[in-house]
């Protein structure tokens, strides 16, 4: 059974975070308590929101490596207007952002949709591209705490049981949710990457679709961008630096196919929480932090070890038996 | 060598000298299709024997096995006379078997030099390769072949003809005794066509045994000494061509008893539901007219390669056509994407069901319903239930076995996920369905079942263009044919009296088809 399958692939994912949070309690009972999880949850939040975006991109056969970029670059230009003109209203900063990087995904989509550039190597040139350009709206200066106004700050912060950060994230996922299972765009980006041929010929246009996932990918990257500029409260080049590699990886440890078509809101969601389990345990059980990507590289290579060999098992080719003939 | 075979035409005595290469009583099964019935094939040096057959009848196996590809469940191969086998390609090219294929097959960034020797090229002393060495051999192999080639040229900047040179100079370079030419002039112009006539010449000249394998007669009678038939993958005739006419040939090809039961047909046509006028493409098709009615089969025939199946995508939108029109129930329709023909009735069934069709890391239901989507949501989202509804009606109608619909389709087996695939155009509701070789690669039971399902769909209603290569399928399903033959209508029949005769001259051009 597919979901089952599935839903299994997420199960054993889910067992394993489990199952890590249980062996540090037993050291550390205080990381198990419900609101030491939730602060790993509200510091996993953006990783997560990220990882659901860059599912669409990687479901259909694609790459997103400018999402930090794009996020950073966001962030640089709300903190740098919420600065200069505090009386803009956050919403519409945060509406700016998400237009922002929507619109910063669609160089990318446009580039490998009418372009034809190869998407790792589109998103290689505007994550170079978006770096750069924070250095020339910023001028290489940094937006501190003290220049952003308090309600810029305070948002990501204003708790309603959680943090408003996480509630955000709930609703991402939510959303995605009803995406990536309810809508025949979710379902357009499973059939492009699954079996891009056969999905032309159903009717679907893949070019458009995979511009769909990459301003999708974006929207949520400028969200992202806002929110990482106030709860850290400060902007400046290098923030998120390198950080794309970990949403990838989300999305790799969470079982989403680097070949495209398979991966599932759950998936991505347990593997942007099984890293961030591990970024916040380390500190706990008293790892240097440095172990924390050799930690996280061996999960990727664990993870993607399994999903082959799942993969595998079903692969058969029998459809052409006699395709010798003729 | 040559069995002798009741039904064997031409002279039985063949007092020459010795084949360069002999295959005895060969057969080869694939998991359900029986690909070689113990063929017998000869090939002598200095001569050029031409290998005849339909699609299907087990040409291109046998150019497998003799390159290596494929290994023989039976019989034996001999070389110069002694019992040899060739277990993997590099046994073949060591024997001196060498094959130049439709699509040649050659590195296009490496240079004419390089794919000449790739594998074996010159030495210095220092075990690096002597590129000067290279290069002034190359030059020479290119000579011998009569191209005018620098060796230095990167080989995507040639045009097919001088890939064919290049892949010549590369068999003639590894001392190649045996040239196998599979189909070498499909792709090429006029004037190509006459080089390589030439370098066939030359080859034979030096003393090679050429097989060369064509569907155009013309081309056989010009150059071939000898010629093979095969039928179904059975010999059916060997001899010389001296002996034989091209009626000889064709006969041998077709000539069957069509024991495929077909499932009988009420034939009722109704009205006109689709018209096509004037439809051209810049290379692959020019000028098809032809009308489709309720409740009938159309059977388009032809050669592999005639634009039957480049015509079926254009009119279903996956490439556009330069010009043309399509006339749905008399009303002018555009078809730009295969999503416009969808919703238009127009459904296309690829030819490779497994890689154009089938997401196999998609549940069942969601492969059957991603055409119909827009039919399966409110508001914008999909409504799972209705969806299975959709899905499951297709699935009991099409008898598919399946543990449960949300299943991965790659979890089926091969016959269920072509179910699963046909049931995906089905649930559109189409007018019109084009089935692109329905029967292809299965065997004979499902073919059966395939036949009879298309029987039943035309009995619906619905209008059925069958695109097949398959000579008793297209007189067995068809109530009118049309065959093509190098991007044109080269003619359209009524089933009433047509003949395999007929339509294997209207495909391969032979004079003027009754």
């Amino acid at each position: 059974m597919a979901d089952r399958l599935l839903r299994s692939r997420e199960m054993i994912l889910a067992v394993a975070i489990g199952a890590m949070i249980l062996l540090i309690s037993l050291r550390f009972p205080a990381f198990a308590e419900p609101a030491n999880l939730g602060r790993v949850f509200n510091d996993t939040a953006i990783l997560v929101m990220l990882a659901l975006g860059q599912m669409a991109v990687i479901l259909t056969k694609s790459i997103d490596l400018s999402v930090a970029a794009n996020l950073a670059l966001n962030g640089m230009v709300v903190a740098m207007l919420n600065s200069a003109f505090p009386g803009i209203p956050i919403p519409a900063l945060i509406l700016l952002a998400i237009l922002l990087g929507a619109a910063l995904g669609a160089v990318n989509g446009l580039m490998v949709w009418k372009l034809d550039i190869p998407p790792i190597v589109a998103t290689l040139g505007t994550l170079t591209i978006y770096r750069g350009l924070i250095f020339v709206v910023s001028g290489g200066a940094w937006v501190n705490a003290h220049e952003m106004s308090p309600a810029f700050k305070d948002l990501p912060r204003a708790a309603l049981g959680l943090p408003a950060l996480s509630w955000i994230a709930l609703g991402v996922i939510g959303l995605a949710w009803l995406l990536y299972t309810r809508t025949a765009t979710g379902r357009a980006f499973h059939a492009v990457g699954g079996n891009a041929n056969a999905a032309v010929y159903a009717g679907i246009d893949t070019g458009r679709t995979r511009f769909a996932a990459y301003v999708l990918s974006g929207a949520i990257a400028g969200l992202c961008g806002y929110l990482w500029v106030a709860r850290y409260a400060v902007a400046y080049v290098d923030i998120a630096g390198g950080f794309e590699l970990d949403v990838i990886a989300a999305c790799v440890i969470g079982g989403v196919s680097i070949a495209g078509g398979i991966g599932s809101v759950a998936g991505a969601v347990l593997g942007a929480l099984f890293l961030g389990v591990i970024k916040n345990a380390l500190p706990v059980v008293n790892i240097s932090p440095f172990w924390q990507l050799a930690i996280s590289g061996s999960a990727i290579i664990i993870a993607v070890a399994f999903n082959a060999r799942a993969e595998r098992r079903k692969g058969r080719v029998i459809l052409r038996t006699a395709e010798h003939r003729a | 060598m040559l069995s002798s075979r009741p039904e064997r035409d031409g002279p039985t005595a063949l007092v020459d000298a010795p084949p360069v290469l002999a295959l005895e009583g060969i057969a080869k099964s694939f998991p359900g299709v029986k690909a070689l019935d113990g063929v017998a094939l000869a090939l002598y040096p200095g001569e050029v024997t031409a290998l005849v057959g339909e699609n299907g009848a087990g040409k291109s196996t046998i150019v497998k096995i003799l390159t290596g590809i494929h290994q023989p469940d039976a019989g034996r191969i001999l070389l110069e006379g002694a019992e040899t086998a060739f277990p993997t390609a590099e046994a073949a090219a060591a024997a001196g078997v060498t094959a130049i294929h439709q699509e040649t097959v050659l590195f296009d960034d490496l240079s004419v030099a390089e794919n000449i020797f790739l594998g074996h090229a010159p030495r210095t002393r220092w075990g690096l390769i002597d590129w000067r060495r290279m290069n002034a051999e190359a030059r020479e192999m290119l000579a011998r072949v009569g191209a005018t080639i620098a060796p230095e040229t990167r080989l995507r900047d040639l045009g097919i003809a001088s890939k064919h040179l290049v892949a010549v100079a590369r068999a003639l370079s590894i001392e190649a005794r045996v040239v196998i030419m599979d189909e070498p002039t499909a792709a090429l112009s006029h004037k190509e066509i006459e080089e390589l006539y030439e370098l066939v010449e030359r080859l034979r000249a030096e003393g090679k045994a050429i097989l060369f394998i064509s569907h155009k007669f013309d081309e056989i009678f010009r150059i071939a000494d000898r010629y093979t038939v095969f039928r179904d993958g059975a010999l059916v005739g060997a001899g010389h061509m001296a002996d034989v006419t091209e009626d000889d040939l064709v006969r041998m090809m077709v000539g069957r008893s069509i024991e495929a039961i077909f499932p009988v047909r009420a034939h009722n046509v109704g009205d006109e539901v689709l018209r096509v006028v004037g439809y051209s493409h810049p290379t692959e098709f020019a000028d098809i007219n032809f009308t489709l009615r309720k409740g009938e089969i159309l059977g388009f025939y032809g050669l592999v390669g005639a634009g039957r199946s480049e015509f079926m995508q254009a009119l279903f939108g996956v490439t556009e056509p330069a010009k043309g029109a399509v006339r749905i129930d008399g009303k002018v329709a555009v078809i730009r994407d295969p999503a416009q023909a969808i919703a238009k009735g127009i459904v296309y069934v690829p030819e490779d069901r497994g890689a154009q069709g089938a997401i196999r890391a998609m549940p069942i239901f969601q492969n059957i319903t991603l055409p119909s989507l827009a039919r399966t949501s409110k508001d914008g989202f999909l409504r799972l239930a209705e969806e299975f509804a959709l899905a499951r009606r297709y699935a009991t109608r099409l008898d598919l076995r399946a543990a449960a619909l949300d299943q991965e389709l790659g979890q089926l087996s091969g016959g269920n996920q072509q179910k699963v695939v046909i049931a995906k155009w089905l649930a559109t509701r189409p007018r019109v369905i084009i089935l692109d070789e329905p029967t292809k690669g299965i065997d004979i039971g499902s073919k059966a079942a395939v036949h009879e399902f298309m029987a039943e769909l035309a009995a619906e209603g619905l209008a059925v263009i069958m695109v097949s290569s398959e000579i008793p399928e297209i007189l067995g399903m068809s109530d009118r044919v049309i065959v093509m033959r190098e991007g044109r209508i080269a003619g359209e029949y009524e089933r009433a009296g047509l003949t395999p005769e007929t339509l294997v001259r209207a495909a391969a051009g032979i004079g003027e088809a009754a």
